[in-house]
């Protein structure tokens, strides 16, 4: 059980000893009850005691109070036990699913891990509830009352012998069908959730294309599916209760034949025989109960299983065991690549190979490609996002592998391609970047990233709320938020993923000369398509394929690199004659 | 909106579960028949056991040749209950099953219809959550209250039917006491539905978080926020445990407290019985038989108040779906709305006013004719307006005063459908479904052979790199895109346009994530593209947009100036010198 889901129960061990525990004493209660009322039949009744009947009575009373004591106390440890351990695997999935380097998240996927945080979970809750409420109290009734009629006769017990067992195969044999289609219906479910969400998310391209009938029908189908998978795994699970409800009877019919025997014979009398099918029916009421449960907490464990799944995902960077220090160092280079070569996990060709380069602080180095030539990739292995397949990335002149991770980062500054922003206040957001920093720095950063303006704009200032995503502002107010956000940590390393693609070419150039000026002299990365980001950069990298095509400064590369030459006549050559006619 | 989620009572939630559940009519009334034939079978059981018992009075007292005859009745009995117990299950899923596809579905066309402003304004988690999570609860909810309520409802009956044939009196009693647990069931259950209201809310809002995290999960760690961000997710949860141990805790005091007045109807129904005894008015038998059946007759009571607590649950639940389906459609089509066909691109803008919060006005009377097959750029700062502009080109939001005509015809007055598949729009943000890449290509004409597929994307330039794809044109790809780059899913994008060729074009930073060697040579395609369209052109990349026919050049909601590259330029203005700046170094 050690590293299993269930050690988020711990904290509740006494929750659950005294849920069941509670819930067994007021089951024993109960059992009193009919010995009470006998007694009130056999006394009472027969020599016409009054008195005694009222007392008989007022000990019923009680023993219904005590056992509606014990009930509720067993509720409140089987709820408390059962939403505080939900409580606290939601937290501990969250917070590890937080951790997940960014190959472990490439490879499980937004979607699935938010079903297992959300509603897999709350399956694990309602079943464990349940099962800290009845898996005790059936078997505890069941067995007693087994137990009880082999002290009355152990020739008629002989039956109960039978029809336990035959019970318990009915079950298990329900159950094996079912389990592995509930996770088919899980799997459908999966699907109509994915469509829902996706349906969300791409709804002005789904409405431009008028395509509302034609995902309304893809969603009918996987409904449909999906109703059918429930419809069919429900027929048999179904068989359950009548099946278990079929053979306790019967068996309470050859009780009746076998009692018929041992009564002429004068081993038992019709009181006890009488006895002896009120404990079948004992059993019957309880074992359905159980059964119930059984499918319930199976569900449930299914999500469990799933849950637990992700949560030996060994999902986090490997940290070093001893993380050295890396301090910016006089003559040492900022980052340096030396031979380094990437292949993603499952993809065939390495998207990166062979990559030398050095790059002192203070430097601005220019990252410009094609498409797919492995731009991101290169910057995204300084903050050690992803770790190399060959060679090594060092910055301050130690490998990545060997720093503290949290420490690495705290020195980067990061602005990606996609300009995410979260729910909060603008303020919130850029103190992501430093959560000490007051609003004089905020406002430096601000500047620095053009978009000072865009928060003077808004009515709250820095106050002004962020929807969820950022969509409550445009794409380049995003864009440039979170550079700001990124300038805020006075990084020094500063890395731009093709961050200034909103912009526009005034407010990138004005970005490029502030970022220039900045009082901390980071090395710098601009990563571009456009050769204007890049052409005033220290030096360029110019990426083809996953292979360093040339590096230098824009002069030289316009001299030498056809990539280069060519990436700048596509953006210049009609920009030229442009300017001519101005 | 928040106001809505109150709005509904219970009791409306509850009319309108039945009205869903009433179209299934002819499995509920089989179900409440099986109902029927399965209690009528189970009542006469212990009375076909009590004959058969009665012939086995003690030693030398058996009646064998009476036995077997009334034991092969009970045997036959059981094999009749277990039968109508197992169809009455399938009738219930099936009844289930069916309302929870058809709420999905309503709730998922809705959606369809919802306008854009309801769902820019909602997180996709928490919409989500409805659709799937809520459904789901409700569905269990709905399950157990068949499968319980019906049988239970007529095991009081015949039981309290059986009782009075004994007794009048002991029944009177025991129907007296009775109701009392109901009232307690009652009122559990009113007072913890607001629990369950709150427990709702507060699993919305996690999952909310969830969503946004878990998707932005790469830039938390980047900035080593995880740690901030478990804080919130932990404040948020603490509260929702509260929120759920309270419903729960509180909703499950029902089932102790209604076996509790049980009891006390079992001891009223055993002192009554006692006196009556005494008094000689009943046998001692017949005590026994009224005793079992008060027994019988109380159970249900346990099992419907279980339920209730259940149907509390699912009735929250079933709340938020509703409101969901009442939410703020868009104005629907006019039946006699145009059909726009063929357009030949004539669009105007008459006085436009419009604002996202109408506090903070943005597009104030706009104007602009635009002549069949004319090249529009629209530049300007980032947030000036121009996506605004295409949400309203689009009818993603209506203008809040103004008329906007395309072919002279009021756009309000034609099907937001026709209308917008007369234009064809690449938007920044690509996005595409979950499917194969052809799927992808094909949305607007999903009749389209696969030969114009390609043909397609190799106008888009963006057959190269599907053809290198492990499954080429059936490779599947999904929201986001996976393997993709975002160039990539760009060139998808204008592929998917490449296909429709529909008279109007919307390019809003179209390409902005393509290198521009493959711009270029995409350029020349759109160039084609736009011979003779209407287009509408969003760019950063002023050389793109020096082709166009008029240059709109937009500041804070307004058209600042308007003309023709040479004539901008010429002009020296704004544009002059956004269009300096690219030089600037």
């Amino acid at each position: 059980m050690e590293g299993s889901l269930w050690r988020y129960l711990k904290a509740y061990r006494v929750d659950c000893v005294m849920g069941p525990l509670c819930k067994l004493i007021e089951a024993t209660l109960e059992l009193f009850v009919p010995v009470v009322m006998a007694s009130i039949i056999d006394q009472g009744v027969r020599n016409s005691d009054t008195p005694y009947i009222w007392r008989m009575c007022g000990v019923l009373v009680l023993l219904g109070a005590a056992g509606l004591g014990f009930s509720i106390a067993g509720q409140f440890f089987s709820a408390r036990a059962a939403v505080g351990f939900s409580g606290k695997l939601r937290s501990a999935l969250f917070a590890h699913v937080q951790s997940f380097r960014y190959a472990a998240m490439d490879a499980q996927g937004a979607p699935t891990l938010i079903t297992r945080m959300t509603s897999d979970i709350n399956q694990v809750q309602s079943g464990l509830n349940m099962a800290l409420r009845l898996f005790l109290r059936s078997p505890f009734v069941v067995a007693g009352s087994v137990l009880a009629a082999f002290l009355i006769d152990v020739r008629s017990a002989i039956v109960f012998a039978v029809v336990v067992p035959l019970l318990c195969l009915v079950i298990a044999g329900v159950l094996w069908w079912t389990m592995p289609r509930y996770k088919q219906v899980q799997a459908a479910l999966d699907k109509v959730l994915g469509l829902t969400r996706e349906n969300l998310t791409g709804v002005r391209v789904i409405r431009a294309f008028g395509q509302e009938d034609a995902q309304v029908a893809r969603f009918a189908e996987r409904n449909e599916d999906l109703t059918a998978r429930q419809l069919r795994v429900g027929a048999v699970s179904a068989f359950m209760n009548p099946g278990t409800y079929v053979l306790l009877n019967l068996a309470a019919v050859a009780l009746i034949q076998q009692g018929a025997w041992r009564v002429e014979g004068g081993a038992i009398t019709q009181g006890q025989l009488v006895a002896l099918l009120g404990y079948m029916t004992q059993i019957s009421v309880e074992l359905i109960k159980l059964a119930n449960t059984i499918i319930l907490s199976s569900k449930a464990l299914a999500c469990a299983a799933r849950v637990e799944s992700v949560l030996r995902v060994d999902g986090a960077m490997p940290a070093p065991d001893s993380p050295v220090a890396a301090p910016a160092r006089a003559g040492v280079p900022a980052v340096e690549f030396r031979d380094v070569s990437i292949t993603y996990p499952g993809g065939g060709a390495s998207a990166l190979s062979g990559v030398n380069l050095s790059v002192p602080a203070g430097h601005t180095i220019g990252v410009i490609g094609g498409t797919g030539s492995g731009k991101s990739t290169l910057v995204n292995l300084i903050p050690r996002f992803y770790d190399v397949t060959e060679g090594a990335v060092l910055v301050n002149g130690v490998d990545v592998r060997q720093q503290d991770l949290e420490t690495l980062r705290a020195g980067i500054g990061v602005v990606p391609q996609k300009a995410v922003l979260f729910q909060g206040t603008i303020r919130e957001n850029l103190r992501w970047g430093n959560p000490a920093a007051d609003d004089a720095a905020l406002w430096a950063a601000l500047e620095a990233a053009q978009a000072a303006e865009v928060v003077r704009g808004k009515s709250g200032g820095l106050d002004e709320p962020v929807e969820q995503g950022g969509r409550n502002l445009s794409g380049g107010q995003r864009q440039r938020l979170t550079i700001a956000r990124a300038l805020v940590r006075r990084p020094s390393i500063l890395i731009l993923d093709d961050s200034a693609s909103a912009l526009d070419y005034a407010t990138d150039a004005a970005l490029r000369t502030a970022l220039r000026r900045l009082d901390w002299n980071p090395a710098v990365f601009i990563v571009s398509q456009r050769a204007a980001s890049v052409m005033h950069a220290d030096r360029i990298l110019v990426l083809d394929d996953g292979q360093v095509a040339d590096l230098g400064a824009h002069a030289e590369l316009l001299e030498r690199c056809s990539v280069y030459r060519e990436i700048y006549e596509s953006q210049f050559e009609p920009s030229r004659k442009g300017g001519e006619g101005a | 909106m928040k106001q809505t989620n109150l709005s509904l009572t219970q009791g409306q939630v509850l009319a309108r579960v039945l009205r869903r559940v009433g179209r299934y009519w002819p499995w509920v009334l089989a179900s409440l028949a099986l109902a029927a034939v399965t209690v009528v079978l189970t009542l006469w059981f212990p009375i076909l056991t009590g004959r058969a018992v009665d012939q086995i009075l003690g030693p030398g007292q058996v009646n064998f040749a009476a036995l077997p005859p009334i034991l092969l009745t009970a045997a036959l009995t059981v094999a009749g209950t277990a039968a109508s117990q197992w169809l009455m299950s399938l009738c219930n899923n099936h009844i289930t099953y069916c309302v929870i596809r058809d709420m999905r579905r309503d709730a998922f066309s809705h959606l369809q219809n919802l306008n854009l402003k309801y769902l820019d304004a909602h997180p996709t988690g928490g919409l989500v959550s409805r659709i799937i999570a809520d459904v789901d609860q409700f569905a269990d909810g709905l399950l157990m209250g068949f499968t319980q309520l019906f049988t239970g409802l007529l095991t009081i009956l015949g039981t309290l039917y059986c009782m009075l044939t004994i007794s009048p009196l002991i029944t009177v009693v025991v129907a007296a006491v009775t109701p009392v647990s109901l009232f307690v069931a009652a009122f559990i259950a009113r007072s913890t539905y607001f629990m369950f209201r709150r427990q709702s809310d507060a699993r919305a809002e996690q999952t909310a978080l969830i969503d946004e995290m878990v998707t932005g999960q790469k830039v938390v760690q980047a900035f080593g926020q995880a740690k901030a961000v478990q804080g919130r997710f932990d404040e948020i949860n603490g509260r929702l445990t509260d929120a759920s141990f309270k419903a729960i805790f509180f909703s499950s005091m029902t089932n102790p407290a209604t076996r509790f007045v049980n009891s006390l109807v079992y001891t009223g129904a055993g002192l009554t019985g006692a006196l009556c005894a005494i008094g000689g008015v009943i046998s001692v038998g017949q005590l026994s038989t009224v005793l079992s059946y008060a027994n019988q007759y109380t159970k249900p009571f346990n099992e419907i108040s279980g339920v209730v607590t259940e149907l509390q649950n699912a009735l929250a639940c079933a709340g938020r779906i509703f409101e969901l389906l009442d939410a703020h459609p868009q104005r629907p089509d006019d039946p006699h709305a145009l059909v726009l066909e063929h357009a030949r691109g004539q669009v105007e803008l008459e006085n436009i006013y419009f604002s996202y919060d109408k506090s903070r006005p943005l597009i104030e009377d706009f104007n602009l004719t635009v002549r069949p097959g004319e090249r529009v750029a629209i530049v300007g700062p980032t947030g000036c307006g121009k996506t605004t502009l295409i949400n309203l080109l689009m009818r993603f939001y209506e203008p809040d005063a103004g008329q906007i005509r395309v072919d002279g015809h009021p756009v309000r007055g034609m099907t937001r459908r026709s209308l917008r598949r007369s234009y064809g729009m690449v938007l920044q943000d690509t996005w595409l479904r979950t499917g194969t890449i052809r799927e992808n290509i094909a949305m607007g004409r999903p009749d389209a052979s696969l030969e114009e597929v390609v043909a397609a994307a190799k106008a888009s330039h963006a057959h190269s790199f599907i053809q290198r794809l492990p499954q080429g044109y059936d490779t599947v790809v999904n929201e986001d895109g996976g393997m993709l780059s975002q160039g990539q899913k760009q060139l998808l994008c204008i592929a998917r346009v490449m296909l429709n060729l529909p008279p109007m074009l919307i390019l809003d930073e179209a390409t902005s994530s393509i290198d521009t060697r493959t711009e270029q040579k995409i350029q020349s395609a759109f160039a084609r593209l736009m011979q003779g369209r209407t287009s509408f052109i969003v760019a950063h990349r002023l050389s793109t947009i020096r082709e166009a026919d008029v240059i709109l050049v937009m500041r804070e909601g307004h058209v600042v100036e308007q003309g023709t590259h040479d004539q901008l330029l010429a002009k020296g203005g704004f544009y002059a010198t956004l269009w300096n700046s690219q030089f600037a170094h």
